[in-house]
Protein backbone atom coordinates (compact mmCIF):
# COMPACT_ATOMS: atom_id res chain seq x y z
CA UNK A 1 0.00 0.00 0.00
CA UNK A 2 2.69 2.42 1.24
CA UNK A 3 4.80 1.57 -1.78
CA UNK A 4 1.93 2.29 -3.95
CA UNK A 5 1.23 5.42 -2.51
CA UNK A 6 5.05 6.15 -3.20
CA UNK A 7 5.43 5.31 -6.71
CA UNK A 8 2.56 7.17 -7.48
CA UNK A 9 3.30 10.76 -5.69
CA UNK A 10 6.89 10.47 -7.40
CA UNK A 11 5.31 10.23 -10.60
CA UNK A 12 3.04 12.83 -10.39
CA UNK A 13 5.87 14.98 -9.42
CA UNK A 14 8.04 13.92 -12.11
CA UNK A 15 5.27 14.87 -14.47
CA UNK A 16 4.59 18.14 -13.08
CA UNK A 17 8.29 18.96 -12.98
CA UNK A 18 10.10 16.84 -15.64
CA UNK A 19 13.72 16.77 -14.91
CA UNK A 20 16.00 19.11 -16.67
CA UNK A 21 19.80 20.18 -16.13
CA UNK A 22 19.37 23.20 -14.85
CA UNK A 23 17.02 21.64 -11.59
CA UNK A 24 20.99 20.06 -10.94
CA UNK A 25 22.92 23.62 -11.24
CA UNK A 26 22.54 24.86 -7.89
CA UNK A 27 24.11 22.13 -5.62
CA UNK A 28 26.64 21.43 -8.54
CA UNK A 29 27.58 24.92 -7.96
CA UNK A 30 27.59 24.20 -4.61
CA UNK A 31 30.25 20.97 -4.28
CA UNK A 32 32.20 22.73 -6.75
CA UNK A 33 32.85 25.74 -4.70
CA UNK A 34 31.91 28.04 -7.34
CA UNK A 35 28.94 29.44 -5.86
CA UNK A 36 28.48 33.60 -5.39
CA UNK A 37 26.46 34.55 -2.05
CA UNK A 38 24.22 37.55 -3.03
CA UNK A 39 26.91 40.28 -2.64
CA UNK A 40 25.72 44.34 -2.34
CA UNK A 41 28.14 45.43 -4.90
CA UNK A 42 27.88 49.64 -4.09
CA UNK A 43 28.97 48.49 -0.49
CA UNK A 44 32.16 47.30 -1.94
CA UNK A 45 33.15 50.33 -4.18
CA UNK A 46 36.11 49.60 -6.21
CA UNK A 47 39.60 51.85 -4.75
CA UNK A 48 42.90 50.91 -5.63
CA UNK A 49 44.11 51.63 -1.56
CA UNK A 50 42.69 49.97 1.16
CA UNK A 51 40.36 52.48 3.02
CA UNK A 52 42.22 54.54 5.78
CA UNK A 53 41.37 54.89 9.05
CA UNK A 54 42.31 57.12 11.92
CA UNK A 55 42.19 56.02 15.12
CA UNK A 56 40.01 56.70 18.33
CA UNK A 57 39.81 56.13 22.12
CA UNK A 58 36.80 55.10 23.63
CA UNK A 59 37.16 58.34 25.57
CA UNK A 60 36.50 60.64 22.56
CA UNK A 61 33.15 59.21 21.92
CA UNK A 62 31.91 62.37 24.52
CA UNK A 63 33.85 64.97 22.43
CA UNK A 64 32.99 62.85 18.55
CA UNK A 65 29.41 62.83 19.69
CA UNK A 66 29.25 66.82 20.86
CA UNK A 67 31.03 67.50 17.43
CA UNK A 68 28.87 66.09 15.43
CA UNK A 69 25.73 67.60 17.14
CA UNK A 70 27.07 71.31 16.47
CA UNK A 71 26.30 70.58 12.78
CA UNK A 72 22.78 68.43 12.65
CA UNK A 73 20.83 69.93 11.04
CA UNK A 74 16.57 70.29 12.31
CA UNK A 75 14.01 68.09 10.04
CA UNK A 76 11.64 70.17 8.30
CA UNK A 77 8.18 70.55 9.73
CA UNK A 78 5.77 73.75 9.01
CA UNK A 79 6.37 73.31 5.29
CA UNK A 80 6.31 69.39 4.83
CA UNK A 81 3.53 68.56 7.43
CA UNK A 82 0.58 67.91 5.44
CA UNK A 83 -2.45 70.83 5.79
CA UNK A 84 -4.99 68.95 8.35
CA UNK A 85 -8.05 70.23 9.52
CA UNK A 86 -6.85 70.23 13.00
CA UNK A 87 -3.81 72.11 13.18
CA UNK A 88 -4.92 74.68 10.35
CA UNK A 89 -7.99 75.64 12.28
CA UNK A 90 -5.93 76.14 15.51
CA UNK A 91 -3.39 78.39 13.33
CA UNK A 92 -6.66 80.50 12.20
CA UNK A 93 -8.15 80.81 15.69
CA UNK A 94 -4.62 82.21 16.60
CA UNK A 95 -4.69 84.41 13.83
CA UNK A 96 -7.90 85.68 14.06
CA UNK A 97 -7.25 86.08 18.04
CA UNK A 98 -4.36 88.22 17.60
CA UNK A 99 -5.93 90.20 14.25
CA UNK A 100 -9.43 91.09 16.42
CA UNK A 101 -7.66 91.69 19.90
CA UNK A 102 -5.00 93.96 17.78
CA UNK A 103 -7.06 95.61 16.10
CA UNK A 104 -9.50 96.06 19.35
CA UNK A 105 -6.06 97.71 21.33
CA UNK A 106 -4.94 100.01 18.43
CA UNK A 107 -8.93 101.49 17.80
CA UNK A 108 -8.99 101.94 21.50
CA UNK A 109 -5.46 103.28 22.03
CA UNK A 110 -6.42 105.27 18.69
CA UNK A 111 -9.64 106.56 19.89
CA UNK A 112 -8.07 107.70 22.99
CA UNK A 113 -5.46 109.60 21.55
CA UNK A 114 -7.90 111.37 18.86
CA UNK A 115 -8.64 114.49 21.15
CA UNK A 116 -4.89 115.54 21.16
CA UNK A 117 -4.49 114.90 17.52
CA UNK A 118 -7.53 116.08 16.43
CA UNK A 119 -8.78 113.17 14.69
CA UNK A 120 -12.41 112.24 14.47
CA UNK A 121 -13.39 108.73 15.53
CA UNK A 122 -16.35 109.49 17.46
CA UNK A 123 -19.33 107.12 16.61
CA UNK A 124 -21.29 109.54 14.55
CA UNK A 125 -18.39 110.96 12.34
CA UNK A 126 -17.50 106.48 12.05
CA UNK A 127 -21.46 106.16 11.31
CA UNK A 128 -21.69 109.18 8.67
CA UNK A 129 -18.12 108.65 7.13
CA UNK A 130 -19.25 104.53 6.27
CA UNK A 131 -22.96 105.48 5.39
CA UNK A 132 -20.93 107.10 2.39
CA UNK A 133 -19.44 104.01 1.24
CA UNK A 134 -20.76 102.22 -1.64
CA UNK A 135 -22.67 98.81 -1.10
CA UNK A 136 -20.18 96.68 -1.90
CA UNK A 137 -17.43 97.91 0.03
CA UNK A 138 -19.78 98.21 3.20
CA UNK A 139 -20.37 94.96 2.62
CA UNK A 140 -16.78 93.67 1.54
CA UNK A 141 -15.17 95.63 5.01
CA UNK A 142 -18.15 94.58 7.35
CA UNK A 143 -17.33 90.47 6.31
CA UNK A 144 -13.44 91.23 6.85
CA UNK A 145 -14.27 92.31 10.56
CA UNK A 146 -17.62 89.47 11.15
CA UNK A 147 -15.89 86.74 9.59
CA UNK A 148 -12.78 86.42 12.09
CA UNK A 149 -14.98 87.39 14.47
CA UNK A 150 -17.68 84.66 14.15
CA UNK A 151 -14.84 82.13 13.16
CA UNK A 152 -13.33 82.76 16.72
CA UNK A 153 -16.65 82.95 18.77
CA UNK A 154 -17.82 79.48 17.46
CA UNK A 155 -14.35 78.12 17.34
CA UNK A 156 -14.23 79.61 20.68
CA UNK A 157 -17.04 77.50 22.19
CA UNK A 158 -15.39 74.24 20.51
CA UNK A 159 -12.57 74.44 22.99
CA UNK A 160 -14.85 75.18 25.42
CA UNK A 161 -16.37 72.05 24.86
CA UNK A 162 -13.18 69.97 24.63
CA UNK A 163 -12.12 71.24 28.13
CA UNK A 164 -14.92 69.02 29.50
CA UNK A 165 -12.73 66.35 27.82
CA UNK A 166 -16.17 65.72 25.47
CA UNK A 167 -15.93 65.52 21.53
CA UNK A 168 -12.43 64.61 21.09
CA UNK A 169 -12.08 61.75 18.99
CA UNK A 170 -10.79 61.64 15.51
CA UNK A 171 -14.08 61.68 14.05
CA UNK A 172 -15.62 64.26 16.20
CA UNK A 173 -12.84 66.77 15.45
CA UNK A 174 -13.14 67.05 12.35
CA UNK A 175 -16.83 66.70 12.08
CA UNK A 176 -17.23 69.78 14.71
CA UNK A 177 -14.27 71.88 12.43
CA UNK A 178 -16.67 71.74 9.58
CA UNK A 179 -19.49 72.49 11.70
CA UNK A 180 -17.83 75.96 13.28
CA UNK A 181 -16.44 75.70 9.67
CA UNK A 182 -20.11 76.08 8.59
CA UNK A 183 -22.15 78.31 11.08
CA UNK A 184 -18.57 80.84 10.50
CA UNK A 185 -19.93 81.42 6.59
CA UNK A 186 -23.57 81.53 7.96
CA UNK A 187 -23.16 84.18 10.74
CA UNK A 188 -20.88 86.36 8.87
CA UNK A 189 -22.87 86.18 6.25
CA UNK A 190 -26.34 87.18 8.38
CA UNK A 191 -23.58 89.92 10.26
CA UNK A 192 -22.08 91.77 7.34
CA UNK A 193 -25.65 92.17 4.96
CA UNK A 194 -28.44 92.02 7.25
CA UNK A 195 -27.83 93.77 9.88
CA UNK B 1 -13.62 57.96 32.82
CA UNK B 2 -14.23 55.32 29.87
CA UNK B 3 -11.15 53.40 27.76
CA UNK B 4 -9.00 56.40 26.22
CA UNK B 5 -9.21 53.69 22.75
CA UNK B 6 -12.94 52.49 21.54
CA UNK B 7 -13.34 49.49 20.03
CA UNK B 8 -14.13 51.30 17.03
CA UNK B 9 -10.78 52.87 17.09
CA UNK B 10 -9.27 49.45 17.47
CA UNK B 11 -10.86 47.54 14.82
CA UNK B 12 -10.23 51.02 12.61
CA UNK B 13 -7.05 51.19 13.55
CA UNK B 14 -5.16 48.66 11.43
CA UNK B 15 -8.07 48.80 8.28
CA UNK B 16 -7.83 52.39 7.09
CA UNK B 17 -10.50 52.05 4.01
CA UNK B 18 -10.63 54.85 1.88
CA UNK B 19 -13.74 53.92 1.20
CA UNK B 20 -15.54 54.36 3.93
CA UNK B 21 -14.71 57.68 4.55
CA UNK B 22 -14.87 61.27 3.34
CA UNK B 23 -11.49 62.17 0.68
CA UNK B 24 -10.66 65.29 3.12
CA UNK B 25 -10.87 63.10 6.86
CA UNK B 26 -9.28 60.14 5.16
CA UNK B 27 -5.35 60.01 5.98
CA UNK B 28 -3.91 60.37 2.14
CA UNK B 29 -0.25 58.56 1.50
CA UNK B 30 0.48 59.57 -1.53
CA UNK B 31 0.05 63.31 -1.85
CA UNK B 32 2.75 66.18 -2.99
CA UNK B 33 0.74 68.98 -2.20
CA UNK B 34 1.60 72.31 -3.56
CA UNK B 35 1.30 74.04 -0.26
CA UNK B 36 4.08 71.60 0.52
CA UNK B 37 6.05 71.75 -2.02
CA UNK B 38 5.92 75.74 -1.58
CA UNK B 39 6.21 75.58 1.97
CA UNK B 40 9.43 73.26 1.43
CA UNK B 41 11.13 76.33 -0.90
CA UNK B 42 10.23 78.88 1.73
CA UNK B 43 11.04 77.10 5.04
CA UNK B 44 13.99 78.93 7.35
CA UNK B 45 15.07 75.61 9.27
CA UNK B 46 17.72 73.79 6.78
CA UNK B 47 15.70 73.74 3.89
CA UNK B 48 16.53 70.44 2.11
CA UNK B 49 17.64 70.73 -1.61
CA UNK B 50 14.92 70.08 -3.67
CA UNK B 51 14.41 66.68 -5.72
CA UNK B 52 14.67 68.62 -9.46
CA UNK B 53 18.36 69.57 -8.26
CA UNK B 54 19.22 66.08 -7.74
CA UNK B 55 20.22 63.28 -9.31
CA UNK B 56 17.54 60.18 -9.46
CA UNK B 57 18.49 56.74 -8.66
CA UNK B 58 16.76 54.12 -10.75
CA UNK B 59 15.61 51.14 -10.44
CA UNK B 60 18.30 48.52 -10.70
CA UNK B 61 17.02 46.34 -13.77
CA UNK B 62 13.86 47.33 -15.33
CA UNK B 63 11.06 45.19 -16.60
CA UNK B 64 8.47 45.55 -19.39
CA UNK B 65 5.31 45.70 -17.02
CA UNK B 66 7.37 47.91 -14.42
CA UNK B 67 4.93 49.50 -12.09
CA UNK B 68 7.49 52.52 -11.48
CA UNK B 69 7.13 55.05 -8.39
CA UNK B 70 9.34 57.50 -7.32
CA UNK B 71 10.38 58.52 -3.81
CA UNK B 72 11.98 61.37 -2.85
CA UNK B 73 14.00 60.74 0.78
CA UNK B 74 15.51 63.01 2.93
CA UNK B 75 18.94 62.92 2.82
CA UNK B 76 21.87 64.17 5.53
CA UNK B 77 25.38 62.51 6.49
CA UNK B 78 27.48 63.61 9.39
CA UNK B 79 30.46 62.77 7.79
CA UNK B 80 29.85 65.70 4.90
CA UNK B 81 28.51 67.98 7.89
CA UNK B 82 28.74 71.18 5.71
CA UNK B 83 26.72 69.59 2.99
CA UNK B 84 22.84 70.67 2.90
CA UNK B 85 20.53 68.20 3.69
CA UNK B 86 19.08 67.15 0.37
CA UNK B 87 15.94 65.21 -0.97
CA UNK B 88 17.48 62.27 -3.03
CA UNK B 89 14.87 60.58 -5.67
CA UNK B 90 14.63 56.59 -6.13
CA UNK B 91 13.05 54.91 -8.57
CA UNK B 92 11.25 51.53 -7.66
CA UNK B 93 9.17 49.07 -9.08
CA UNK B 94 6.56 48.05 -7.23
CA UNK B 95 5.70 44.75 -8.54
CA UNK B 96 9.34 43.52 -6.83
CA UNK B 97 8.83 46.16 -3.39
CA UNK B 98 6.82 44.47 -0.57
CA UNK B 99 3.70 46.40 0.53
CA UNK B 100 4.99 48.64 3.02
CA UNK B 101 6.89 51.70 2.78
CA UNK B 102 9.29 49.74 4.99
CA UNK B 103 9.60 47.37 2.38
CA UNK B 104 10.53 49.98 0.04
CA UNK B 105 12.80 51.74 2.42
CA UNK B 106 14.84 48.10 3.14
CA UNK B 107 14.63 47.58 -0.81
CA UNK B 108 16.15 51.02 -1.78
CA UNK B 109 19.34 50.05 1.13
CA UNK B 110 19.40 46.33 -0.31
CA UNK B 111 19.40 46.64 -3.56
CA UNK B 112 20.25 50.36 -4.73
CA UNK B 113 21.91 52.59 -2.24
CA UNK B 114 23.27 50.68 1.00
CA UNK B 115 24.28 54.39 2.40
CA UNK B 116 20.33 54.94 2.77
CA UNK B 117 20.22 54.87 6.98
CA UNK B 118 16.77 54.39 8.80
CA UNK B 119 16.25 52.89 11.55
CA UNK B 120 13.51 49.81 11.99
CA UNK B 121 13.04 46.69 13.87
CA UNK B 122 10.35 44.52 14.09
CA UNK B 123 8.28 45.52 10.94
CA UNK B 124 5.03 44.82 12.71
CA UNK B 125 4.14 48.35 14.55
CA UNK B 126 5.24 47.16 17.76
CA UNK B 127 8.47 49.10 18.29
CA UNK B 128 8.04 52.41 17.35
CA UNK B 129 11.31 52.12 15.61
CA UNK B 130 10.47 53.18 11.58
CA UNK B 131 8.58 56.50 13.01
CA UNK B 132 8.96 59.33 10.24
CA UNK B 133 7.34 61.53 8.57
CA UNK B 134 5.83 59.76 4.89
CA UNK B 135 4.12 62.23 2.47
CA UNK B 136 3.64 64.82 4.98
CA UNK B 137 2.36 62.88 8.09
CA UNK B 138 4.05 61.17 10.88
CA UNK B 139 3.69 57.49 10.92
CA UNK B 140 5.35 53.88 11.48
CA UNK B 141 6.99 52.98 7.94
CA UNK B 142 6.02 49.36 8.91
CA UNK B 143 2.70 50.22 8.96
CA UNK B 144 1.86 52.38 6.47
CA UNK B 145 1.30 51.13 3.06
CA UNK B 146 2.79 52.11 -0.28
CA UNK B 147 0.15 53.88 -2.46
CA UNK B 148 0.08 52.20 -5.63
CA UNK B 149 -0.65 55.49 -7.51
CA UNK B 150 1.98 55.54 -9.17
CA UNK B 151 1.37 59.07 -10.35
CA UNK B 152 2.08 60.24 -7.59
CA UNK B 153 5.46 60.76 -5.77
CA UNK B 154 5.94 60.17 -1.96
CA UNK B 155 8.08 61.95 0.12
CA UNK B 156 9.61 60.62 3.12
CA UNK B 157 10.89 63.12 5.59
CA UNK B 158 12.54 62.31 9.46
CA UNK B 159 10.05 63.80 12.29
CA UNK B 160 9.68 66.94 11.56
CA UNK B 161 11.39 69.32 13.87
CA UNK B 162 14.27 66.73 15.41
CA UNK B 163 17.97 66.91 15.16
CA UNK B 164 18.66 64.90 12.38
CA UNK B 165 21.68 62.03 13.65
CA UNK B 166 21.55 60.94 9.96
CA UNK B 167 19.10 60.75 7.25
CA UNK B 168 15.45 59.73 8.67
CA UNK B 169 17.27 58.77 12.36
CA UNK B 170 16.20 61.62 14.64
CA UNK B 171 17.72 62.37 17.81
CA UNK B 172 15.37 61.47 20.21
CA UNK B 173 17.32 61.67 23.78
CA UNK B 174 15.32 64.88 24.85
CA UNK B 175 12.49 62.45 24.15
CA UNK B 176 13.19 60.21 26.00
CA UNK B 177 15.32 62.30 28.71
CA UNK B 178 11.29 63.56 28.87
CA UNK B 179 9.88 60.33 29.58
CA UNK B 180 11.93 59.66 32.11
CA UNK B 181 11.17 62.91 34.41
CA UNK B 182 7.52 62.23 34.82
CA UNK B 183 8.56 58.95 36.87
CA UNK B 184 7.14 56.20 34.25
CA UNK B 185 7.04 53.40 36.83
CA UNK B 186 4.64 52.33 40.29
CA UNK B 187 4.97 54.43 42.97
CA UNK B 188 3.64 52.93 46.47
CA UNK B 189 4.29 53.40 49.87
CA UNK B 190 2.47 50.89 51.33
CA UNK B 191 2.41 46.80 50.66
CA UNK B 192 -0.40 44.92 49.31
CA UNK B 193 -2.36 43.48 52.76
CA UNK B 194 -1.49 39.76 51.66
CA UNK B 195 2.02 40.85 50.44
CA UNK B 196 1.67 39.49 47.07
CA UNK B 197 1.20 41.53 44.02
CA UNK B 198 -0.89 45.11 43.71
CA UNK B 199 -4.51 43.92 42.91
CA UNK B 200 -6.35 45.74 41.00
CA UNK B 201 -10.27 45.67 39.67
CA UNK B 202 -11.53 44.85 36.24
CA UNK B 203 -12.84 48.47 36.13
CA UNK B 204 -9.97 50.09 37.48
CA UNK B 205 -7.40 47.93 34.73
CA UNK B 206 -10.14 49.37 31.80
CA UNK B 207 -8.88 52.79 32.89
CA UNK B 208 -5.55 51.75 31.50
CA UNK B 209 -6.98 50.52 28.31
CA UNK B 210 -5.54 52.86 25.31
CA UNK B 211 -2.90 54.23 27.32
CA UNK B 212 -0.46 51.48 28.11
CA UNK B 213 -0.74 50.66 24.42
CA UNK B 214 1.57 53.17 23.44
CA UNK B 215 5.13 52.63 21.93
CA UNK B 216 7.08 55.85 22.71
CA UNK B 217 7.71 56.12 18.64
CA UNK B 218 7.51 59.80 19.10
CA UNK B 219 4.96 60.40 16.13
CA UNK B 220 2.40 62.44 17.88
CA UNK B 221 5.10 64.76 19.92
CA UNK B 222 6.61 65.49 16.92
CA UNK B 223 3.31 66.51 14.72
CA UNK B 224 2.69 68.38 17.66
CA UNK B 225 3.22 72.22 16.19
CA UNK B 226 3.33 73.25 20.26
CA UNK B 227 6.03 70.60 21.28
CA UNK B 228 7.97 72.27 17.51
CA UNK B 229 8.14 75.34 19.01
CA UNK B 230 8.84 74.40 22.48
CA UNK B 231 10.14 70.75 23.13
CA UNK B 232 12.81 72.06 25.50
CA UNK B 233 9.98 72.31 28.09
CA UNK B 234 7.10 71.17 27.22
CA UNK B 235 6.94 67.40 27.71
CA UNK B 236 4.59 66.62 24.77
CA UNK B 237 1.73 64.48 23.65
CA UNK B 238 3.56 60.95 23.94
CA UNK B 239 5.03 61.59 27.97
CA UNK B 240 2.06 63.46 29.18
CA UNK B 241 -0.01 60.04 27.44
CA UNK B 242 2.04 58.16 29.45
CA UNK B 243 2.06 60.67 32.35
CA UNK B 244 -2.00 60.14 32.66
CA UNK B 245 -1.38 56.59 32.37
CA UNK B 246 0.24 56.64 35.64
CA UNK B 247 -2.15 59.18 37.13
CA UNK B 248 -4.96 56.76 36.12
CA UNK B 249 -3.52 53.65 37.48
CA UNK B 250 -5.22 52.91 40.98
CA UNK B 251 -2.38 51.28 42.37
CA UNK B 252 -0.07 54.27 41.78
CA UNK B 253 -0.02 56.02 45.54
CA UNK B 254 1.92 59.33 44.38
CA UNK B 255 -0.63 61.08 42.05
CA UNK B 256 -0.06 64.52 44.36
CA UNK B 257 3.55 64.38 43.58
CA UNK B 258 2.92 64.08 39.86
CA UNK B 259 0.34 66.66 39.46
CA UNK B 260 2.23 69.23 41.28
CA UNK B 261 5.39 68.02 38.97
CA UNK B 262 2.92 69.13 36.03
CA UNK B 263 1.64 72.03 38.08
CA UNK B 264 3.55 74.92 35.73
CA UNK B 265 2.78 77.02 32.42
CA UNK B 266 5.10 74.64 30.22
CA UNK B 267 5.30 71.27 30.93
CA UNK B 268 1.70 70.63 30.36
CA UNK B 269 -0.35 73.67 29.49
CA UNK B 270 1.44 74.44 25.99
CA UNK B 271 -0.97 71.95 24.98
CA UNK B 272 -3.55 74.60 22.61
CA UNK B 273 -5.46 71.28 21.82
CA UNK B 274 -4.13 71.17 18.28
CA UNK B 275 -4.87 67.85 18.12
CA UNK B 276 -2.65 66.54 15.40
CA UNK B 277 -1.03 64.00 18.01
CA UNK B 278 -4.43 62.02 18.10
CA UNK B 279 -5.05 62.52 14.46
CA UNK B 280 -1.50 61.16 13.63
CA UNK B 281 -1.12 57.92 16.44
CA UNK B 282 0.07 55.12 14.39
CA UNK B 283 -1.37 52.89 16.70
CA UNK B 284 -5.20 54.72 16.92
CA UNK B 285 -4.67 56.10 20.67
CA UNK B 286 -6.03 59.59 22.05
CA UNK B 287 -3.24 61.85 23.19
CA UNK B 288 -4.70 64.69 22.93
CA UNK B 289 -7.73 63.12 25.22
CA UNK B 290 -5.25 61.91 28.03
CA UNK B 291 -3.95 65.54 27.97
CA UNK B 292 -7.46 66.86 28.44
CA UNK B 293 -8.09 64.59 31.23
CA UNK B 294 -5.02 65.81 33.10
CA UNK B 295 -5.97 69.11 32.85
CA UNK B 296 -8.95 68.21 34.09
CA UNK B 297 -8.08 66.47 36.79
CA UNK B 298 -5.48 68.81 37.79
CA UNK B 299 -8.43 71.75 37.88
CA UNK B 300 -10.63 69.69 40.07
CA UNK B 301 -8.12 68.82 42.80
Amino acid sequence: MLVQKFTQQSARRLLANPPTLSRFAPPAAIAANRIRLQTRPAAFAPSSSPIQTTPAKPSDAYSILAAQRLQRPISPHLSIYKPQLTWYLSALNRITGCALSGGFYIFGAAYLASPLLGWHLESATMAEWFGGLGAVTKGGIKMAVALPFAFHSWNGVRHLVWDTGRELSNRQVVVTGYIVMGLTVVSSGYLAFFV
Amino acid sequence: MAALRTSTSRLLACSRSPALRPPITARNYATVDPLAKLGESMSSTQPPVPPNKTSTVEEPQKTQDARTKTFHIYRWSPDTPTEKPKMQSYTLDLNKTGPMVLDALIRIKNEVDPTLTFRRSCREGICGSCAMNIDGVNTLACLCRIPTNTSHESRIYPLPHTYVVKDLVPDLTQFYKQYKSIKPFLQRDTKSPDGKEHRQSPADRKKLDGLYECILCACCSTSCPSYWWNSEEYLGPAVLLQSYRWLADSRDERKAERKAALDNNMSLYRCHTILNCSRTCPKGLNPGKAIQEIKKAMATT
